[in-house]
């Protein structure tokens, strides 16, 4: 166990903040509060600046243009992103997501036709997996394509999916066979976004904005040679994707916890509660402190998971811990955040007396999404009591 | 970075689990529970060969010299066999504290016996206020004497010598002095005996100073949380055991969600606070800024969470989590002690507060 840095890490680390230094756009503080739609071509820009720095997939094999970073690398990566307040990349599904499952299951042509746009963000990627019947039992979707001579014929819906707005492309999960178990007869097709017969709805969520959307697909001929990975062997292939949703992007929560409970504190000394700052109110106290060393418990438990995957070399099943742990402790920490602000804490963004600027009204709500989107505590508890635990199945 | 155990750590681990299984099993367990002071000397001498009664403590006075988190790991696997007797109280406790605080000289007279496992020790703090914050201390030592009482003490009755911890200062008292009483407190944890220490001008030593204990204690109290996250383990895997044998509606019951969740609350509980510990362990061997907050982070954790495995594992054992001869309760048992010890989560998070809301803050080492 040694919880320095190493030599390459070290390395990796300088490297990256001596070219986010030249680099960093400086008028991004102008950018961050605007709607992403009027954002988004600024954030084309600074995903393909990171591009010719190579930093835009730095977990890619070097071959993509990426560094082949350890999984400690990725994690030095996200940190110093967030350490920044870097803005997102525009493409980061099909960074972080797609382009490892094409990467791993595409054919070359596949590889050279879809990659190169995905790294320069000039093809956005959105996801087609979540159905109105289909949440946590994906396996059960039913959007269906029948093969008629060199295409699929698709038809069905799709909810949930981010960056449906402006996807290009979509990895789409579909039933090519309806006669099998139902996760064998699953397949991943690359949807071209501008076929004719697609429609693309926002999706209003409970905290007003549309994050989301739903697609729609009404006899959308897709070609065979978009078929991703086996005919029928799409589960592989979106577990695949899965597993890399809950990677190393975690990393950068315990910045972005520690900005919130940092602010939090500030704000609590700040704040009268019986006639002396919230700060000293000995149950205020008893809360902001489980909520700091859980934010550090999560950091933990993040690098011990890393470095084991790092050992063994395939992420498991672990993972889950993770998830579970920064959804729930996300939701505490807004909750104590309501308790310190009280009657201030409701008023929205716009409103002349909130505090910074609604952003804790607006947290508050986002969050409940944060137990429910990549997998639901409940789904991701199954997974640790079936797959950790050794438990039978309890579905 | 390699938050992982290295191969000489993974082997003293897996040394520790066998030697445990293979000396202390549940039988001996419950033998020695039911002594006066559950201790055996065949057990310690045992211990001693080991080295573990030496194992952070310096060559020089018959130590291993090795590190806080191969301290946590050797707890962990304590905890896990529920071991009995004085080993936290001699090896971690009064040894951290010799090693801590006392001049070279005392060192040899003291700390050189237990690293040796010739003489069993603990350390007197608490008083009737119970109170785990040092400015609470009233027993003060007079020309060389002590008169008052220590309330808490763990394994006083086996102790060779009971170190004193004063207002102004630390002291060795031999068990054979004048004026000292020792009498046992009946108290939840079975496997480690609590005594009242009475001082009737009883003479001591001083051996150092009372400032100077906050890092001994600080050793001290990551390894409880270490010793927590064993037992923690050892009753998540009797339970999952059991929840995956015992039938109900002719199915085993972790097939059912209200199970398995609680079980997998159970495991995500025992894997953080191991994580948190394994920190602390780190952080006190490298002397980090955030050493004390680390370890009041692991200590706040484990000890909620210890309470919490113990519950779920009784809840899922159904009536027979309630029996006494499950060994669910000894466990439960054990972490009831070991969380009010050094502090419980609530006194953690005050102490967390104060460095974290008053003093700025201070965080795990990132990147």
């Amino acid at each position: 166990m040694d919880l320095n840095l190493t030599e390459d890490e070290l390395a990796f680390r300088d490297e990256l903040r001596s070219w986010l230094a030249a680099n960093f756009p400086k008028d991004w503080a102008d950018w961050r509060e605007k709607p992403i739609e009027e954002s988004f071509p600024y954030l084309r820009a600074w995903q393909r600046k990171l591009q010719e720095g190579r930093w835009a997939a730095v977990s890619w094999p070097k071959e993509y243009e990426g560094r082949s970073a350890t999984l400690m690398q990725q994690a030095i990566f996200w940190e110093e992103m967030a350490r920044v307040e870097a803005p997102p990349m525009a493409n980061s599904l099909g960074l972080g997501l797609i382009g490892p499952t094409i990467i791993a299951f595409g054919t070359e042509a596949q590889k050279k036709r879809f990659i190169p746009k995905i790294l320069n963000a000039e093809e956005i990627w959105c996801q087609g997996f979540s159905e109105p019947n289909a949440g946590s039992d994906l396996a059960g979707l039913q959007t269906e394509a029948v093969l008629s001579g060199d295409h699929y014929i698709v038809n069905g819906q799709k909810v949930w999916t981010s960056y449906g707005w402006v996807g290009d492309w979509c990895e789409l999960v579909v039933r090519t066979d309806p006669n099998v178990p139902k996760h064998k007869g699953l397949t991943v097709l690359l949807v071209d976004m501008k076929s004719p017969g697609i429609e693309v709805r926002p999706l209003r969520q409970m905290t007003g904005e549309s994050e989301f959307n739903e697609l729609f697909f009404r006899d959308v001929r897709v070609p065979v040679e978009n078929v991703l990975g086996k005919v029928n062997d799409g589960w592989n292939v979106a577990m695949s994707t899965l597993m890399y949703e809950r990677g190393s992007y975690g990393a950068r929560l315990h910045l972005i916890f520690k900005r919130y409970i940092t602010r939090l504190i500030e704000l609590a000394r700040n704040i009268q509660r019986d006639g002396r700052p919230a700060a000293q109110d000995p149950i205020i106290r008893q809360k902001l402190a489980q909520c700091s060393a859980e934010i550090e418990i999560m950091r933990c438990n993040q690098m011990r998971a890393f470095s084991r995957v790092t050992a063994t070399g395939v992420p498991g099943p672990e993972g889950s811990i993770q998830k579970i742990f920064w959804s729930e402790l996300n939701q505490r920490l807004q909750q104590i955040a309501q308790e310190i602000l009280g009657p201030y804490g409701q008023l929205l963004a716009g409103d002349p007396r909130a505090i910074d600027n609604g952003m804790w009204s607006y947290a508050y709500l986002r969050t409940r999404g944060n137990t429910i989107e990549a997998g639901t505590s409940e789904v991701q508890r199954n997974i640790i009591g079936h797959f950790v635990l050794g438990l039978p199945r309890s579905y | 970075m390699q938050f992982g155990l290295s191969e000489s750590q993974d082997f003293l681990k897996d040394s520790a689990r066998k030697f445990f299984a293979g000396e202390c099993p549940s039988a001996e367990v419950r033998r020695l529970m039911e002594t006066d002071t559950a201790y055996d000397a065949s057990l310690w001498s045992k211990l001693t060969d080991q080295g573990y009664t030496g194992i952070i403590f310096p060559e020089a006075y018959g130590g291993v010299g090795l590190g806080k988190v191969e301290l946590m790991l050797l707890m962990e696997e304590a905890g896990r066999a529920l071991l009995p007797g004085p080993f936290f109280s001699t090896v971690v406790l009064a040894g951290a504290v010799l090693d801590t605080v006392c001049s070279a000289a005392h060192k040899h007279k003291y700390l050189a016996p237990i690293c040796r496992g010739e003489t069993r020790a603990t350390v007197a703090i608490l008083e009737s206020n119970a109170s785990w914050n040092p400015r609470d201390i009233q027993l003060t030592a007079s020309n060389g004497k002590l008169t008052g009482e220590k309330y808490f003490v763990t394994d006083a009755a086996i102790a060779d010598f009971i170190i004193v911890v004063a207002r102004n200062g630390v002291f060795v008292v031999d068990s054979k002095a004048h004026g000292l009483k020792v009498s046992p407190m009946s108290a939840v944890d079975l496997t480690r005996k609590l005594y009242v220490v009475e001082f009737s001008n009883t003479p001591a030593e001083e051996i150092g100073a009372t400032a100077d204990l906050a890092r001994a204690f600080d050793i001290a109290t990551a390894a409880l949380a270490a010793e927590l996250v064993g037992g923690m383990q050892r009753t998540l895997d009797i339970t999952v055991e059991y929840a995956k044998t015992r039938k109900q509606f002719g199915k085993p019951i972790g097939m059912f969600q209200a199970v398995q969740h609680q079980c997998a609350d159970m495991y995500l509980e025992t894997e953080s606070s191991r994580s948190a510990v394994y920190y602390a362990g780190w952080a006190l061997e490298e002397n980090s800024p955030d050493a004390a907050t680390a370890v009041s982070i692991a200590k706040m954790y484990a000890s909620d969470a210890g309470r919490t495995v113990g519950n779920r594992g009784i809840q899922i054992h159904g009536g027979m989590g309630f029996t006494w001869e499950n060994d669910v309760h000894l466990y439960y048992r054990r972490a009831k002690g070991s969380e009010t010890a050094f502090g419980d989560a609530t006194f953690h998070r005050e102490r967390i507060a104060s460095m974290v809301i008053d003093c700025g803050s201070v965080s795990a080492k990132s990147a």
